[in-house]
């Protein structure tokens, strides 16, 4: 860690909010993804999708005419399922074919690749292909499917479940049925869908001069794309090419292998024509990216003051049909039982999840992954708590957090919370709503008859955790050293090539500002590569909330080493002792002078002549890796607050006032921070009031249209107040945190724990998300008929 | 979602229009195409034609007369919230229209293919009726007007023959002191309400309506409302029998929006109660 000087930078190294770099062609509507991109000769596919949720496939007819473009799983001989194993006792696998083979597990796997000129000819084709299914009982609900004689989704597994995992640390069951304070609830998260700008979709291209296959597809991690689809299709690594060009937004949606993208590549080098697959949204929310289906029955013990004594748990996740690739399908289930004590003291613990295999899309993990689970879960139980002493529930999340002078801290489940004021975050956030004024005015009333609720939630986030957690899952990746090339272009400019992926996260500009931190160079004379697996090193790409700590320390590592070759070579033109120069503001700075790096550059490219004879043979072109010096990962946490306002009768639910106090740590781009902390409160509010993906008891999806499933636009959004503490990691370099999930994480709990405060008075509780105004609607009629009988 | 293959044409007048729609059963006319579009993209809808209507001049006029003005069924929700046509209310039009969806959406949807989806938790439904609108209409056998409450037979259903188009729409015009009450209970903005009620009380006239929309079927229409103004609970037998009284929370969802909407003829200064 260092102090950071961005004032010495020009105000544009660390610390700066300079304005993003992408923007001046993204705002303008002329950044190229996957759906600008049009090859010659190109096909387009379209998918025929299992109509239901679980059957045999007895017959596929396809006419004659479609030979050549249609093709099946019996087609693809040779091509390997999608296998995501995980090194956990017990894990089930189960292999995912890229078109089903035997039997379809949700509606809306992929049956039949159908290939024509354009999307729409080769959907009219679709329509001639006619399937024989011998349909199945579908799993939709994962409590039933765990129940013996529920129908097999894999045949040869002996249940439903792909995963229990487990903890019990000093749970004593005697003692703590003895304590003063007992609450048990039932707490279910919906089912959601990811629901980026831009779904997924990709182009494989054939490159005959390379005697590669290219990939163009929306991903957030190329390099494991190209390693998983090596594996798929049996080729070499080097004969495969993964391209991310400009991607609408992943969220984790575009951090795994696709089927569709298998085929896609199979299909441009059986047939040696390029084939594109854009996926639509109706595709996005039946068939894809499917997320957060929780539930819990917890029950929490507590003093009479509300200490936390106990927590026992049992949950179930609904994982889908498959395990993804690399995630697999417990990261949520077994993250569940390591992250549900949350940022509290909790002396016992006892917890079981279930990752459920179902009828329905694999679970994909999820901008905040269990997270935003588990802080809904924990933080309803700590209000519970709260209600049930008759105390206010600030005081109790108060009394319960972990304090900073018990940091470092190792929690129950062994998590290593880095550093950081929790409860100082939480006592900003009630400054910062007004608690006493809220009180006050929940006291006074409402003259419209709406009720006012107040909520908190605090939470902390793990992010950029390393080999030292990740190789103890036994998943198809383990990321470790990050690595960043830099190269310094004849001119005296700066490429830096990073293997993370930017969909959104600015690290065009982020990126920049380090080097620019590093350099003294102007982060506009900075190219920041990324998103192709031929111009960068090898990376487990962006996920995790990593990017900042991980890219940002290796483009840091990168310009130090950088900065030595050319010290060497300004000192040898400046005729002064290597000692005695420096790098500053993109310069070589010696006792008598100064040469620029357009000057060292020229040099070492286009005048070796006037190179010293020692120099390094390597030049100003170097990968360089990065670790933080602990890689457990960096604890970012943030206090959320909501002021609600509920109406009963019709369950209208309005956002009053939200307040968030984060510590990122420091921030690389304070503006950048903002957005990333406003995008994620967006998705939090959605998940807390609008977004479900609901199925009938056949397994149907039934939000197969925008319509359907809502998502929070602008209307929907509060003027979300944000404050800063940033307490600087002692771990990374510049001491900046991974901040990206946070902001999705809490709003659920915050925005559930004031609507339930609103209603308190009328003995509702509501422990469902989404909490529609049909959900509060019930919840207030069934108190009021409850409260009549 | 891709729609499947069909044919476009553009006439140039309404009568051409009436004729290809009545040669060919399975030719649907589009305007803005805001509700047919993801039917055809989904491919729910089918049509062997589709007969553009959105630029025929006859769909496209405005006429101001005495007793209130009449529209061209091609008139966007847009031109309406825009104050661009004229308004025979005191502005109620440009604010019902202002909540209508989305801007994007306005800027293509007609006040005449709203009327003829006929969708009960829609807007221009419910408030037109409340306003005592009549729907024109033209066909093989000529012209005719109705009612808009006449017109709508049900959810997603209308009097519409074969053959015959929406021409436009008649809208009375209101005295200067007449207040106009809506609310819409949405799950969100601009999403199709879960219940709407709108009210007209106009003394001057003597004309009180009130109507509920976002019902299964037809909208309840109260055409002579006055005592259903002061005693909302005149109302509960006619939310009943629509079946909006089937669950305890749905019946307290109508009832209390129908009281909001009534609570705006009084509680808010009429100045403020129009937009700017």
């Amino acid at each position: 860690m260092q102090e950071t000087s961005h004032e010495a930078k020009g105000g544009r190294g660390v610390g700066a909010s300079l304005r993003r770099k992408e923007d001046a062609r993204l705002l303008a509507g002329r950044g190229r993804f996957i759906g600008d991109m049009r090859f010659p000769g190109q096909l387009e596919a379209a998918f025929l999708r299992s109509p239901l949720a679980h059957a045999r496939i007895r017959a596929i007819h396809i006419p004659a005419h479609l030979e050549g473009r249609a093709f099946t799983h019996a087609d693809m001989a040779g091509v390997k399922d999608i296998l995501a194993k995980t090194g956990l006792p017990g894990f089930r696998v189960s292999a995912q074919p890229s078109l089903a083979s035997g039997k379809v597990r949700f509606a809306g796997e992929p049956v039949v690749m159908v290939l024509a000129d354009t999307r729409a000819e080769a959907e009219d084709l679709c329509e001639e292909i006619r399937v024989d299914y011998e349909e199945l009982p579908a799993n939709h609900d994962m409590l039933r499917a765990v129940e013996p004689g529920a129908a097999l989704v894999h045949d040869d597994w002996p249940d439903n479940v792909f995963l229990v995992s487990q903890t019990d640390r000093s749970f004593d069951d005697a003692k703590l049925a003895q304590a003063p304070i007992k609450v048990t609830r039932e707490v279910r998260t919906s089912r959601q869908c990811m629901s980026p700008l831009e779904g997924k979709g990709c182009v494989a291209v054939f490159e005959r001069y390379l005697e590669q296959l290219t990939l163009w597809t929306a991903t957030q991690m190329p390099h494991i794309v190209r390693s998983g689809l090596a594996e798929c299709l049996d080729l070499d690594t080097r004969k495969i090419r993964v391209v991310a060009p400009d991607v609408g937004g992943g969220f984790g949606w575009k951090g795994l292998l696709q089927p569709e993208e298998v085929c896609c590549a199979w299909a441009a080098l059986k047939l040696d024509r390029p084939v594109k697959w854009l996926e639509d949204r109706r595709e996005h929310l039946i068939a894809a990216a499917n997320c957060r289906e929780h539930h819990y029955v917890m029950t929490a013990y507590a003093e009479a003051d509300g200490t936390l004594l106990g927590l026992e748990a049992v949950a179930h996740v609904d994982a889908g049909a498959y395990s993804v690739y690399p995630f697999s399908a417990c990261l949520e289930g077994a993250q569940v039982v390591s992250n549900l004590p949350g940022p509290y003291n909790l002396p016992a613990y006892r917890c079981r999840t279930y990752s459920v295999c179902s009828n329905k899309p694999p679970i994909v993990p999820y901008r905040g992954v269990a997270r935003t689970g588990v802080c809904t879960a924990m933080e309803l139980m700590i209000d519970a708590v709260a209600r049930e002493a008759g105390l206010d529930p600030y005081d109790v999340r108060l009394r319960n957090l972990v304090r900073p002078e018990q940091m470092p801290f190792t929690s129950i489940t062994g998590k290593d919370f880095d550093m950081g004021d929790y409860p100082e975050s939480l006592r900003r956030a009630r400054e910062m709503i007004g608690h006493d004024a809220v009180r006050t005015r929940q006291q006074a009333g409402e003259a419209d008859g709406r009720r006012i609720g107040l909520g908190y939630a605090t939470y902390c986030e793990q992010g950029a955790h390393g080999t030292s957690v990740y190789h103890g899952w036994g998943i198809p990746m383990v990321p470790g050293i990050e690595s960043c090339g830099a190269r310094l272009t004849p001119d005296g400019t700066l490429e830096v090539r990073i293997g993370a992926q930017s969909h959104g996260q600015s690290m065009e500009t982020t990126m920049a500002q380090i080097a620019c931190e590093v350099l003294g160079i102007d982060p506009g004379l900075v190219n920041v590569v990324h998103g192709d697996t031929a111009m960068t090193p090898y990376s487990t790409g962006t996920w995790g909330s990593r990017s900042a700590v991980m890219a940002g320390g290796a483009v840091a590592s990168a310009c130090e080493r950088l900065a030595e070759r050319v010290k060497k070579i300004g000192a040898h033109l400046l005729q002064a002792p290597e000692e005695a120069v420096t790098v500053r503001d993109a310069e070589v700075v010696g006792p008598n002078g100064s040469v620029t790096f357009r000057e060292v550059a020229k040099t070492w490219y286009l005048a070796p002549q006037n190179l010293p004879a020692d120099i390094h043979p390597d030049g100003l072109d170097l990968v360089a890796g990065y670790k933080p010096t602990v890689d457990t990962g960096t604890f970012s946490y943030a206090s959320h607050a909501a002021v609600v306002a509920v109406e009963p009768e019709t369950g209208e639910v309005e956002i009053l006032d939200y307040v968030i106090v984060e510590d990122g740590g420091v921030l690389i781009n304070p503006m950048v921070v903002d957005g990333q902390i406003y995008g994620g409160t967006a998705q939090g509010i959605g998940t807390a009031l609008y977004e479900e993906m609901t199925y009938d008891e056949h397994g149907q999806p039934l939000a197969s249209t925008l319509a359907d499933y809502l998502l929070p636009g602008a209307g929907e959004m509060p003027m979300v107040r944000i404050a800063h503490m940033e307490t600087p990691s002692p771990n990374t370099r510049f001491g900046q945190k991974g901040i990206g999930e946070g902001g999705a994480i809490a709003p659920p709990a915050a925005l559930g724990n004031a609507i339930n405060d609103a209603l308190k008075g009328m003995g509702v509780e509501l422990s469902m998300s989404p909490m529609t105004p049909r959900r509060v609607r019930m919840a207030v009629a069934a108190a009021r008929e409850g409260a009549v009988s | 979602m891709k729609a499947a293959r069909f044919d476009y044409l553009r006439p140039a007048t309404v009568a051409e229009a009436a004729a290809a729609l009545a040669g060919d059963p399975a030719a649907k006319p589009v305007a803005g195409g805001q509700s047919l579009g993801p039917m055809l993209n989904l491919r729910l809808a089918r049509p062997s034609t589709l007969v553009d209507v959105a630029k025929l001049p006859e769909l496209r006029r405005v006429e101001e007369r005495a007793d209130g003005v009449f529209y061209g069924a091609a008139i966007t929700h847009a031109e309406f919230e825009d104050g661009v046509v004229p308004d025979p209310t005191p502005g109620f039009l440009a604010w019902i229209a202002h909540g209508i969806a989305y801007r994007a959406v306005r800027n293509r949807g007609t006040v005449g293919g709203s009327l003829v989806h006929a969708d009960p938790a829609a807007d221009w439904p419910t408030t037109l009726t409340a306003l005592g609108a009549r729907v024109v209409l033209a066909g093989p056998s000529g012209a005719r007007e109705l009612a808009l409450e006449d017109f709508v037979l049900g959810a997603f259903s209308t009097a519409l023959e074969e053959g015959e188009v929406v021409t436009g729409v008649f809208i009375p015009r209101c005295s200067a002191g007449a207040r106009f009450g809506y609310r819409k209970s949405c799950r969100k903005v601009g999403e199709f309400a879960e219940a709407m009620c709108a009210v007209l009380s106009d003394e001057v006239r003597g004309v009180h309506r009130l109507v509920v929309g976002a019902t299964e079927g037809r909208h309840i229409v109260v055409a002579e409302a006055r005592d259903a103004l002061a005693d909302p609970s005149l109302l509960d037998d006619r939310l009943a029998q629509a079946g909006l009284a089937a669950d305890p929370p749905t019946f307290r969802l109508h009832r209390k929006v129908i009281r909001e909407a009534i609570a705006q003829l009084a509680a808010v200064p009429e100045t403020e109660s129009l937009p700017a």
